[in-house]
């Protein structure tokens, strides 16, 4: 079974029916599975803040939703994440590609993977970092734990993991 | 007409229905003027009335208006394209588009000098858009509830504030009667 295909099976398997997306290449094929899933509604969205709105929606109006983004968005959804998702408390999966890290080939986005883990700390928000392909076979229990506790929770998932470039 | 005055004149239109209301004075003028569970209030995150409420709208099959501002929507452009992709027909934008930021100061918006809401909203691919006057936004927003068609309304009124209350709710709290409506 493919990675993108155990992730999304995942997702399905705990009741998620309702997938924001913002594009990133590590995430194309997770994107791809999840466009091609018909248990989820996929909703692209144009910024992540964006898609977050529609996540709290959706939860609100009755489905488990997630959003895969990029670690770059950590820096323009720090507002969203404290004053919509945490402060109504909220559940949500975020499954995000932690760009910048080992086997990283732009020199950018190392400057965003040094800021990532710090401002996930600062927010308080419970982070897993899959780097391994093992480390996967955790994802059906962090998506419990997230529906449990209703908080936004961090997946980070790096290049390593990916198969690298 | 100001703000607090449509919301006055629309309330009893929109207590029937699922509300998610723009943070900031929006949200503090229609819970004074008629504070209903339907009402979901935006206590923070400028800019994303329109997303959570199409979110709500996807998500099961009441009606659900979202109250937005132009200064609100000008922040959150990106939402535009994603509702006129997104076809939701029990959603409704209801954008008070009173050409400031009224929340903070009445500071003038792009919307109120040369840029025109409801062209973008068109060439961003929505079907239904209604550009109307202050006067008349019980009337559209009555024709877009009984169309069952996805709606933009931009209601073109005047800038003004009231002196109203903080909502001192608690957030869990409002989410939590809201998420109950939703399901009665």
């Amino acid at each position: 079974m493919s990675i993108n295909t155990k992730i999304v099976d995942d997702f399905v398997a705990n009741g998620i029916e309702f997938v924001t997306t913002v594009p990133c290449k590590q995430l194309a094929g997770v994107i791809d599975e999840v466009e091609a899933r018909k248990e989820i509604y996929h909703i692209p969205a144009n910024k992540e803040d964006e898609g977050m709105g529609l996540c709290a929606g959706a939860f609100m109006g009755g489905k488990r939703p997630a959003i895969i983004m990029q670690n770059t968005a950590i820096g323009v959804t720090i507002n969203t994440l404290v004053t919509l998702t945490q402060y109504y408390r909220m559940p949500l999966p975020m499954l995000i590609s932690y760009r910048g890290e080992l086997k990283e080939p732009v020199a950018c986005q190392a400057e965003m993977a040094v800021h990532t883990k710090a401002l996930l700390n600062q927010l308080n928000i419970p982070t897993y970092h899959f780097h391994k392909r093992a480390d996967a076979d955790e994802l059906d229990a962090i998506l419990k734990y997230t529906f449990m506790c209703n908080k936004p929770v961090a997946i980070l998932t790096d290049a390593t993991f990916w198969g690298g470039y | 007409m100001i703000r607090s005055e449509i919301l006055r004149e629309i309330a009893p239109i929109l207590r029937d229905h699922l509300v998610v209301c723009n943070i900031g004075l929006p949200s503090q003028e229609l819970h004074m003027i008629d504070d209903q569970p339907t009402n979901f209030y935006m206590l923070g995150t400028m800019g994303l009335s329109s997303s959570i409420g199409l979110g709500v709208a996807l998500a099961q099959d009441k009606t659900v208006i979202s109250i937005d501002g132009d200064g609100s929507v000008l922040t959150n452009f990106g939402t535009l394209p994603t509702i006129a992709n997104n076809i939701a027909d029990n959603f409704i934008l209801l954008i008070v588009d009173n050409g400031s930021y009224g929340s903070t100061g009445d500071q003038p918006t792009y919307a109120g000098k040369k840029t025109s809401l409801a062209a973008v909203a068109r060439a961003c691919g929505c079907d239904n858009v209604i550009e109307c006057q202050d006067t008349d936004t019980g009337q559209a927003l009555t024709d877009a509830i009984n169309s069952k068609k996805m709606t933009i309304i931009v209601c073109k009124c005047d800038s003004g504030n009231i002196k109203v209350p903080v909502i001192t709710k608690d957030p869990v709290v409002i989410r939590d009667r809201f998420m109950t409506a939703v399901q009665s």
